[in-house]
């Protein structure tokens, strides 16, 4: 992707296009404490899960990082690395995913606030937060299925895992 | 005791009762099946616990209900070893008499919590502790929170009716009249 095409989706005029099948899955760098970022690139060779919700703190039983973090094992045995992204800041995050008790990196989307959010189509002007947005990413950074939900649904982790097998099954093929 | 998952059969069909597997209650051809995932420590899963109890009643023989484990370990921790008290349980015939006790005491689900409902039941307690303690039981938890995962369970409780997942409200009228439209 060319300068710039990331430019037009950091300053989107109107609705932008969420990022689907087959685009290239744009690099990013977030702080995921705060004393450490995560560059997306740092998993090549790994497909990627990219979970954009748009906060911290939801309600617990229903609540969609809490409910990856007990599936993290499944995603795991398929090969995947999981992160997700807010545009909470990173001591919120961290508040958040000790009380969840989170085995998964949260990144903060937070300054430029929800910039890599834009850049994957999935920005809320106006409510300010992100889509509640899920990019399977395989491990040359294509992505390879993408989903956004009516952001009070929590999506489950069907299509997670249905894209995930379908990748292996190419690998192995 | 662990009965291999058709995990290759159409997705639709994991989210349909399975008498050669589930736990069920009601005739497994019963024109209505409520497939539940649920967690004993969860207390939406505790709320939903007397409404279903109530749609069993209505609903009598026309409703086939399976319960499947679904347990949320990271913030219920007494989840897993409850979950595997409920097969301990069942391995004796007794899963429904011990869903019961656990639901209905959710704020007391300690592992001597549970053996003291191991013998309330004419278990050997001891016994059904060292089952649990060795994790006898624990592939099948797993095997019922991985089903859940194919079929898009996305919290606790999910209930899918008819192998569909029901996402509407589940209050007593609300999950009444969806199965009941289930069945027209």
């Amino acid at each position: 992707m060319n300068k710039h095409k990331i430019y037009e989706k950091m300053y989107p005029k109107g609705l932008r296009a969420v990022l689907t099948r087959g685009d290239e899955a744009p690099d990013f760098s977030l702080r995921s404490t705060p004393d450490q970022w995560l560059r997306l690139s740092e998993f090549r060779g790994q497909p990627v899960i990219l979970a954009f919700y748009p906060a911290d703190w939801s309600p617990v039983c229903g609540d969609q990082m809490t409910l990856y973090n007990e599936i993290l094992p499944e995603f795991q045995r398929l090969g995947a690395a999981l992160i997700g992204i807010s545009v909470d800041g990173v001591w919120c995050h961290a508040a958040f995913a000790g009380d969840r008790k989170l085995h998964f990196p949260l990144l903060a989307d937070f300054e430029p606030k929800g910039a890599v959010a834009r850049l994957y189509g999935v920005y809320r002007d106006g409510d300010g937060v992100s889509e509640r947005a899920l990019f399977v990413i395989d491990s040359d950074r294509i992505i390879y299925w993408s989903h956004v939900s009516p952001i009070g649904v929590n999506p489950g982790a069907a299509g997670i895992i249905s894209a995930l097998e379908e990748l292996r099954e190419r690998r192995a093929a | 005791m662990i009965r291999t998952f058709g995990f290759k059969s159409p997705k639709k069909l994991l989210a349909f009762p399975d008498a050669r597997r589930d736990h069920i209650m009601g005739p497994i051809e019963a024109p209505i099946k409520l497939v539940e995932y649920g967690d004993f420590e969860c207390p939406f899963c505790g709320q939903a616990y007397p409404v279903v109890k109530a749609i069993q009643r209505e609903l009598g023989n026309s409703l086939c209900f399976a319960y499947r484990h679904f347990p949320i370990t990271t913030v219920h921790l007494h989840a897993e070893h409850a979950g595997e008290a409920a097969e301990a349980a069942g391995a004796h015939g007794k899963f429904w008499e011990m869903y019961d006790i656990l639901f209905q005491n959710q704020d007391a689900l300690e592992d001597e919590d549970l053996a003291g409902y191991a013998a309330v039941l004419g278990l050997d307690a001891d016994r059904v502790m060292a089952e649990i303690l060795a994790g006898a039981y624990s592939g099948r938890i797993r095997e019922d929170f991985s089903s859940g995962v194919r079929t898009g369970v996305n919290g606790t409780p999910t209930f899918f009716i008819n192998g569909v997942r029901y996402d509407g409200a589940w209050g007593l009228e609300e999950l009444l009249e969806a199965l009941t439209r289930a069945a027209a």
